[in-house]
């Protein structure tokens, strides 16, 4: 599927190379509209009979995961299903507050498909593949008619019909929520229908284990190594077919709202075996987090966006109001800056803008809360104006749950006094490159979810990623997966087949190498150290000189990580510190990774922000006739330069245009 | 802050364990209590002893992962995960014993680790309904009571941590069962498998040996969900509807 590597010879920046470009995607011709349906029509089918001959193996259990194992299951393929966690409810999919989108149009608002397929590819800033964008919007209906089957408990009007709520960056009502649980709520329900199949014996599940290698035989993957995390056991597991589901890298950056164990390892295994590596550097920075409040830190907390629907965003106009009691402050001395400079939009603008500004605002000295390494990095939200408007019992049931944990880390009551916000890392909108039918540059491996890098350009929309999860794992990689494996059956693979023996002896040794170095510092140290250099250099705002500082103290990093790190015990028992090793190691190769791609990107797209790209006041430039492309890597070796391949992003459906929020 | 803390070591599932001292200085009293237990094990590395070993992943209370006894309960003494109880809670100079969910059907992995994945194979019991993916009516082909609706969010609000069955004298996990009974069971699409459903998953709970409920009420106030006791009250109603009165569910 994948051209040869052709690559120029010489380093482009003195840190890539570049290679053949991707000529095609695979989706199918015609109008955008029938796309999918001529595509579910072309993809081979399989005879019932055959599915329980036919195994596959999904490595996480999240929305993406737990439905495509549930689908699998359900239609009588063998699958097999790995998390690290102790149970598969567990994943992080679980902390998606505010909700999902779907183009019910139950609100008769406008909402169409095409409306729902246009705000995701403009709201991408116009770096995502139409064909798959178009897909998800048309899928998105069917995921709500699905949840509400199995009993996930949307929030409802007095009528017993579904309540929608409007969600940042668009101007429809087609948000589906669970208070501030939505993705609780989503994944329980994904879970217990995935445990249904564990109980119909479809579905084989393994809780603490952690995938460490992709096997690939012939060209095609065919099983994993994973680590039993309890026993140590390093297990072969073959199949014939594998799809990652394991979520982003936000975890990168040290601070983020990922969970403690979010990790790239399924991603970055699969990458060095060959799996292009897409827009690595497009990160979602979250506008709506509890602010920072010391170096014991170990994640921060997103509040939902949802609260941008009744909150006003505001900073002191004068930086000599910002350690006065905020309720001191008169309205003439505050600056509610985004409804001065996006009108049209005010507090609702995307998440990148919203971020930005809060940042231009605290750099400008006007962040309030207290100083970490001498900056005040936060801005207040606040529900004054909305607890006069609905009193005080409407937005406690609209958002208790919300507030309360905000008092719960702050000790601050939300009730009285303006919360405080601050961007943290949230989601990865890169991943494993993947094609029309998700499947990577390795045939037989396949992504979904925020493991991919599909769907959702240079930046996502509120409330999309839990309905590309569930797009993915319910209704498209069950159509297109069968597509390949219809060509079984395939050659039975043994457990001392040369290529499973390779990837065993590079996991143990590995995992050796980790334990025997015995240096000083611990690896949260290098964690915290790699996380500080990605949010300085690669995070909102990034710069030519920036980026090159970041790969060259990654890259001393590195070197010291693996001459002196120190982890204790065994492997053949439980080992948290080993189990961190791995991953920390894993995310230093990303890391320069990410920091090479922005450095390439020399254009203000979506997310993120690059200094010298940038309009006379100040707003964000894209360079369509220059990165209109995926940037797909290709993994190039150990301290070898990775290899570029573009495919080139064409739009016969939505005209290019530079976003207006003003 | 200043602490002295008491944690239950245990290298192994077969292993003893024991009570172990250790000192900490330097606690932020705004850093979360297991990030306090971060900043230990950050010293016993230094240090070249093994760290403690401890479950938590979301830190932010809904993923269900964390769960330790603080000073004899479970999840410690406010209303939450452990993950979201803060140091504030606590005084400089206190002495702070943690130790492991302690059940029969959670046996201890190493340290604070339990396995508590007798909780999913009560789920699998029948703790769903059976709706295959693509069979699924319109969204809004049956409306459903906001009332109804809206108890069976609160139901579902459970994240399994298990916190019910470390604070029950009879380690019973009927809260957590009554959760998911009371959830699928208010909406009109759990109906057709309700009766069959808390049978089964009833006969999952005693089998893994989980103790029955005698209505003390520990678990719904360990519960950071604050997930009430009439879920059980439901749970026993559904038992004797489904015609098994008389069993250990009531």
């Amino acid at each position: 599927m994948t051209d040869t590597v052709t690559s120029t010879p010489e380093l482009i920046d003195g840190v890539y190379r570049e290679g053949a470009p991707i000529a095609d995607s695979k989706a199918p011709g015609g109008d955008i509209a029938g796309k999918w349906t001529t595509r579910k029509f072309e993809a081979a089918l399989v005879n019932p009979a055959n599915r329980r001959k036919l195994s596959v193996i999904i490595v996480g259990t999240g929305l993406a995961g737990a439905s495509a194992g549930a689908t699998l299951g359900e239609a009588g393929y063998q699958v097999k299903s790995f998390c690290y966690q102790d149970s598969p409810r567990r994943a992080h999919s679980i902390a998606a507050q505010g909700g999902i989108n779907a183009a019910k149009n139950y609100k008769g608002d406008g909402d169409s498909v095409h409306r729902l397929f246009y705000d995701t590819v403009k709201g991408g800033d116009y770096r995502s593949r139409e064909t798959n964008v178009y897909r998800l919007a048309e899928v998105s209906a069917d995921i709500i008619d699905q949840c509400v089957a199995q009993g996930v408990p949307f929030a409802r009007e007095y009528g017993g019909l579904l309540d929608n709520r409007s969600f940042g960056g668009v101007q429809v009502s087609r948000t589906f929520y669970a208070r501030g649980q939505t993705g609780q709520q989503l994944l329980i329900g994904a879970y217990q229908a995935l445990e249904r199949q564990i109980a119909a014996g479809t579905v084989e599940m393994y809780a603490r284990h952690e995938m460490l290698e992709l096997v690939v035989v012939d060209g095609k993957a065919r099983g994993i190594i994973a680590r039993d995390m309890v026993t140590g056991e390093i297990e072969t597991h073959l199949a014939d077919a594998v799809v990652l589901a394991s979520g982003g890298y936000g975890n990168v950056f040290f601070l983020s709202t990922n969970a403690m164990g979010c990790n790239v390892t399924a991603s970055w295994r699969a990458h060095r075996k060959g799996a292009y590596f897409g827009n690595p550097c497009y990160t979602q920075i979250h506008p709506t987090c509890i602010p920072q409040a010391g170096d014991h830190q170990s994640k921060l907390t997103l509040m939902s966006e949802s609260l941008r629907n009744d909150g006003r965003i505001w900073v002191p106009k004068n930086a000599e109001d910002c350690d006065k009691d905020p309720r001191e402050i008169g309205e003439d001395d505050r600056d509610y800056y985004l409804e001065r400079i996006y009108p049209g939009f005010g507090n609702l603008v995307p998440r990148d803008i919203a971020s930005r500004q809060a940042k231009n605002m605290c750099d400008e000295g006007r962040g309030v809360g207290p100083a970490v390494d001498g900056v005040r990095r936060g801005v207040y939200l606040d529900f004054a104006d909305a607890i006069g408007r609905m009193g005080e019992d409407a937005v406690r049931s609209k958002y208790g749950n919300l507030f309360d944990m905000y008092e719960r880390i702050t000790g601050e009551n939300p009730y009285q006094v303006p919360m405080r916000i601050y961007p943290a890392v949230h989601y990865t909108m890169g991943g494993l490159w993947v094609d029309y039918d998700l499947q990577s540059s390795i045939p037989g491996l396949f992504v979904t979810g925020e493991a991919n890098f599909s769907d959702h350009g240079a930046n996502r929309l509120g409330a999309s990623a839990l309905m590309q999860g569930l797009a993915d794992g319910y209704f498209v990689l069950p159509n297109t997966i069968r597509d390949y494996l219809a060509k079984g059956p395939f050659t039975k693979i043994s457990d001392d087949d040369p290529a499973v023996v390779e990837a065993q002896q590079t996991v143990t040794s590995r995992l050796e190498k980790l334990l025997s170095i015995d240096g000083t510092r611990t690896v949260d140290s290098y964690h915290k150290a790699l996380g500080k250099v990605m949010w300085e250099k690669c995070g909102m705002e990034r710069t030519e000189e920036g980026l090159r500082e970041a790969i060259e103290e990654i890259r001393a990093l590195k070197a010291d990580f693996w001459s002196n790190v120190r982890v204790l015990g065994a492997a053949d028992g439980l080992n948290q510190s080993l189990e961190k090793a791995g991953r920390v190691a894993d995310f230093l190769e990303l890391g320069e990774l990410m920091c090479i791609d922005a450095l390439h990107r020399r254009e203000s797209c979506g997310g993120h922000f690059r200094a010298e790209s940038q309009t006379e006041d100040g707003e964000a430039l894209r360079h369509d006739d220059e990165y209109a492309y995926v940037a797909a890597w290709e993994w190039g070796g150990d301290d070898e330069a990775p290899v570029l391949h573009k495919e080139d992003l064409v739009y016969d459906f939505i005209e290019l245009k530079q976003r207006s929020y003003k | 802050m200043k602490l002295a803390l008491k944690i239950w070591r245990q290298d192994g599932p077969a292993d003893a364990g024991q009570m172990v001292r250790y000192d900490i200085d330097g606690v932020s009293e705004d850093s979360s209590f297991l990030e306090m237990l971060d900043l230990l094990n950050e010293q016993l590395i230094t240090s070249g002893e093994d760290p403690v070993a401890f479950d938590s992943d979301c830190r932010e209370g809904i993923c269900g992962m964390c769960g330790v006894v603080i000073n004899g309960e479970a999840h410690g003494p406010e209303r939450t995960t452990t993950c979201q109880l803060h140091m504030r809670s606590f005084n400089d100079g206190d002495e702070i014993v943690i130790e492991p969910w302690r059940a029969d059907p959670f046996p201890v992995i190493k340290d604070l680790c339990v396995d508590r994945t007798s909780f999913d194979r009560i789920i699998q019991a029948g703790g769903f309904i059976s709706a295959n993916t693509g069979s699924a009516p319109d969204a809004h082909a049956t409306p459903v009571p906001k009332e109804d609706a809206d108890r069976a969010f609160m139901a579902a609000e459970c994240i399994g941590c298990g916190a019910c069955v470390a604070a029950c004298p009879n380690a019973s996990g009927m809260l957590f069962m009554g959760s998911k009974v009371t959830h699928l069971g208010e909406l009109p699409q759990g109906q057709p498998e309700r009766g069959a459903r808390v049978v089964a998953m009833t006969e999952q709970h005693d089998l893994e040996g989980f103790g029955g409920c005698t209505n003390l009420g520990e678990c719904t106030r360990a519960c950071p969900k604050g997930i009430p006791l009439n879920v059980i009250s439901q749970l026993n109603a559904d038992y004797r509807r489904a015609g098994y009165g008389g069993s250990s569910a009531d």
